[in-house]
C-alpha cells in the first residue's frame, strides 16, 4: 500500500457536503424521525465522514491489502491452529440452497441441512470417542461454558450440590478459569512439573483435601506447551474416583486427530473449535463454532434444540416401507435449555463437514501426525539458535524461550517484529506464561517442506542479525506500513475514536 | 540484572514485604517487574479490605501479561499506593521503593514462612 497516497483515515478524506449517493428529492419528507420519542432523537447530526464512492472503495481496498491471512503467507501462530481453509468449504457453504435457509422453516423443507447437521454430530462423536454432540455453541469459549454447565447439571441432577470447584492446570489457556468463573464455579490451580506436564502428586493432594467439592477438572492434551500428558489415564481415573468429571479443552485437538481420542483417555465432556481443527475461518471474532460432546450417560444434559434421526414405518400404497428423516427437537427435557439463538452458526458447521468428507477417514488420520512432524522438524532445526526449555518430542507446536544467546538484549518481541519484515506472521509470543520469553510456533499440517525450510532459514538469519546488528532487530519492523508501535502508550491511553472530529467540535 | 534487596521477606510468587512494626509494605520484586516488562495497570484493593496469605489481592498488567498479586501475609489494608493508579510504570522504575499496599499484620508468624533475599535469589536463578 502506498501510504503517502492512501494512508489517511476515512475521516481525513472527508469533504463537507460530498456524497457517494443521490436520493429522490422527497426522501427527507418520506423518512422522518418526527414520530420517534424526543429522548431517542439525536440533538445533532452524527459526525460521519463524507466521501464519494470511489474514495471509499479505494480507502477500504487499500486497507484490505494490509491484512495478513493464511492465504497471504505462513502463519505459525502457536495455540491457534491457523490451518488453511479450503476453497471447496466456501463453495459449498455459499450454495443458495444452504445460504437461503431460515432457522424457523419447517424441518420437512430442509431435510438435507438437517442431515448435514446430524452427520456432523456423528462424525465429531466418532473422532472424539464420545457419544453425542451438540453443535449449538457459537465459539470455543461458549463451548467451554456449555460444557461446564453440563457438568454442573450432572452433579445437580444427583443432588450433589457441594461440588463447586474446578481444577485447572496452571499452564491452561486463560479461557478455562474465565469460563469456570462465568459458570459460578471456583477455580483451583494444579501445579505443573518442570517439564510443563501436570504434577500428579499435587493433584492427588488436592483431591485428598477437597475431592468431595470437585465438580471436575479441565485439561488440554497435548497441553499448552505442546507436550502430550503421559499420565493422562491416571489423571482421569483419579478425578473420576473422587466423583468429578473430566473436561477436555479441544484447543489442541489437531495434534491428536487420527491418532487418539479424548473419549478413550477418560474425558467425559469436551468442546471442539471447528475453526482450529476443522479448517473453518477464524474470522475477526466470529462467526465461530464450538460443538460440545459428552460420553454416554450425559446426553440428556446437552442443550436444545437438538436434531435427531428418526425412522418411520409407513404403510405405502402397495407395500410398507421405512422413511428415514431428521426432526428438530426444541422441547427436549434439558436442564440447560437453549444456549444461543437457534442452532449455532450453520455455515461454519457446513464447512467443517465438507472438510471431514473431503479428507475421508483415511486421510484425516494423517492430520495429527503431519502437524506433529512439522512442529518437531522446526524444533530440531531451530534449537541451536533458540532456547528449547523442554526437550523431547513435542506434538503440534513447539515453545522456545527466546534466543539461546541473550547477550545482545534482543527479546522475543524483537524477533517477532523482525519476522514481519520477512513477510511472515509472527508466532505467539509471551504465552504460555511458564517462560519469560515464550515464542510459540505451530506450523499445522498444511505447509510444504519448502515453506517450512524458508521460515527456518529466516529464523536463523534473525538470530544472526541479533549478534551482528542487534539494533536492526530491536527497531524492527522496517518494511511494514507502520513501524514499531508504542504498546505501553496503546495500553495506557488507547485512542478508540477519531480525535480530530472531537477536537474540532 | 535483577536486584534483591536485603532485609525484606519474599514469597515464591515474587511479592516482597517490608515489615515496620505491626505494618508491612507489600510490592512486587525487581525480578518480577523485569519479567513482566512495561507495567501498564495495577489493580489494587481498597483500604479496610482484608487480605489473606496465599490469596490474590489484586493484579499487575503489563504489555506481556496480566499477573495476580498474591498476598504474602494476612491482615487489613490500611493504605494503597495511589500514585500507581496514574503512573503504574513506577513499578518498573523502582519496584522496592514503590510498594503497592500497606497492611496491618494479623499474624506476624506468617513472616517465618517467607524467604530472605538470599533464598529468594536462589529460586529466581
Amino acid at each position: 500500500m502506498n501510504r503517502t497516497l492512501y494512508g489517511n483515515l476515512i475521516f481525513e478524506l472527508s469533504k463537507k457536503g460530498r456524497k457517494g449517493y443521490s436520493l429522490p428529492q422527497d426522501y427527507d419528507r418520506a423518512h422522518t424521525t418526527a414520530e420517534l420519542p424526543e429522548a431517542l432523537r439525536r440533538k445533532e447530526a452524527a459526525r460521519l465522514p463524507e466521501c464519494d464512492e470511489l474514495t471509499v472503495v479505494r480507502h477500504y481496498t487499500n486497507l484490505s491489502h494490509n491484512n495478513f491471512g493464511v492465504n497471504d503467507g505462513f502463519y505459525p501462530l502457536g495455540s491457534c491452529t491457523m490451518k488453511y481453509n479450503p476453497i471447496i468449504n466456501e463453495e459449498i457453504a455459499g450454495m443458495k440452497a444452504f445460504a437461503g435457509l431460515h432457522p424457523l422453516q419447517p424441518a420437512v423443507t430442509c431435510q438435507g441441512a438437517l442431515e448435514v447437521y446430524y452427520n456432523l454430530q456423528q462424525s465429531l462423536a466418532e473422532l472424539a470417542g464420545l457419544k453425542e454432540f451438540t453443535l449449538n455453541p457459537c465459539a470455543g469459549a461458549h463451548g467451554e461454558l456449555t460444557g461446564l454447565m453440563v457438568i454442573r447439571a450432572y452433579h445437580e441432577s444427583r443432588k450433589d450440590t457441594g461440588r463447586t470447584k474446578v481444577l485447572i492446570p496452571d499452564s491452561a489457556h486463560g479461557t478455562n478459569p474465565a469460563s469456570a468463573a462465568v459458570c459460578g464455579l471456583e477455580v483451583v490451580e494444579v501445579k505443573s512439573l518442570a517439564d510443563g506436564t501436570v504434577d500428579v502428586e499435587h493433584l492427588r493432594q488436592l483431591l485428598n483435601e477437597m475431592g468431595g467439592e470437585v465438580a471436575g477438572m479441565m485439561m488440554t492434551n497435548p497441553n499448552t506447551l505442546g507436550i502430550f500428558e503421559p499420565q493422562v489415564l491416571e489423571i482421569t481415573a483419579m478425578v473420576h474416583e473422587a466423583g468429578g468429571l473430566m473436561y477436555y479443552d479441544g484447543a489442541n485437538l489437531n495434534a491428536l486427530l487420527g491418532e487418539c481420542r479424548p473419549g478413550d483417555m477418560g474425558f467425559d465432556v469436551m468442546h471442539i473449535n471447528l475453526h482450529k481443527t476443522f479448517s473453518t475461518p477464524h474470522g475477526g471474532g466470529g462467526p465461530g463454532s464450538g460443538p460440545v460432546g459428552v460420553r454416554e450417560g450425559l446426553e440428556q444434559f446437552l442443550p436444545t434444540p437438538r436434531v435427531n434421526k428418526i425412522v418411520v414405518n409407513c404403510d405405502g400404497e402397495n407395500e410398507p416401507y421405512e422413511w428415514e428423516g431428521y426432526v428438530i427437537d426444541r422441547e427436549a427435557d434439558s436442564a440447560l435449555g437453549s444456549v444461543g439463538s437457534f442452532f449455532g452458526n450453520f455455515a461454519v458447521m457446513l464447512k467443517a463437514y465438507v472438510y471431514i468428507l473431503s479428507l475421508g477417514s483415511e486421510n484425516i488420520k494423517q492430520v495429527g501426525p503431519l502437524a506433529t512432524l512439522n512442529a518437531n522438524y522446526i524444533k530440531e532445526c531451530l534449537k541451536g539458535d533458540y532456547l528449547l526449555p523442554i526437550g523431547g518430542l513435542c506434538k503440534h507446536e513447539v515453545v522456545f524461550d527466546g534466543l539461546v544467546d541473550k547477550s545482545s538484549g534482543v527479546t522475543t518481541m524483537d524477533v517477532a517484529k523482525r519476522l514481519l519484515d520477512y513477510g511472515y506472521h509472527a508466532p505467539t509470543i509471551y504465552f504460555p506464561l511458564l517462560f519469560h520469553e515464550s515464542l510459540m510456533i505451530e506450523p499445522t499440517e498444511n505447509e510444504s517442506k519448502e515453506t517450512i525450510d524458508a521460515f527456518i532459514d529466516v529464523m536463523h538469519k534473525i538470530a544472526g542479525e541479533a549478534k551482528t546488528d542487534p539494533e536492526l532487530v530491536k527497531t524492527a519492523p522496517h518494511n511494514t506500513p507502520i513501524g514499531r508501535v508504542d504498546d505501553v502508550l496503546a495500553a495506557k491511553q488507547p485512542v478508540t475514536t477519531y480525535w480530530k472530529s472531537i477536537a474540532e467540535s | 540484572m535483577a536486584k534483591f534487596e536485603e532485609g525484606l521477606r519474599y514469597s515464591e510468587s515474587h511479592e516482597y514485604i517490608r515489615v515496620e512494626g505491626e505494618y508491612g509494605y507489600i510490592g512486587i520484586s525487581d525480578y518480577a517487574q523485569h519479567a513482566l516488562g512495561n507495567v501498564v495497570y495495577v489493580d489494587m484493593p481498597e483500604v479496610d479490605d482484608e487480605v489473606t496469605a496465599g490469596e490474590e489481592f489484586g493484579a499487575v498488567e503489563s504489555v506481556k501479561a496480566a499477573s495476580d498479586l498474591i498476598s504474602p501475609v494476612s491482615g487489613t489494608v490500611v493504605e494503597i499506593n495511589e500514585a500507581l493508579e496514574d503512573t503504574p510504570e513506577l513499578l518498573n522504575e523502582d519496584a522496592f521503593a514503590n510498594w503497592i499496599i500497606k497492611v496491618q499484620l494479623s499474624d506476624p508468624s506468617e513472616l517465618d514462612k517467607l524467604m530472605d533475599a538470599e533464598a529468594y535469589k536462589a529460586i529466581c536463578n
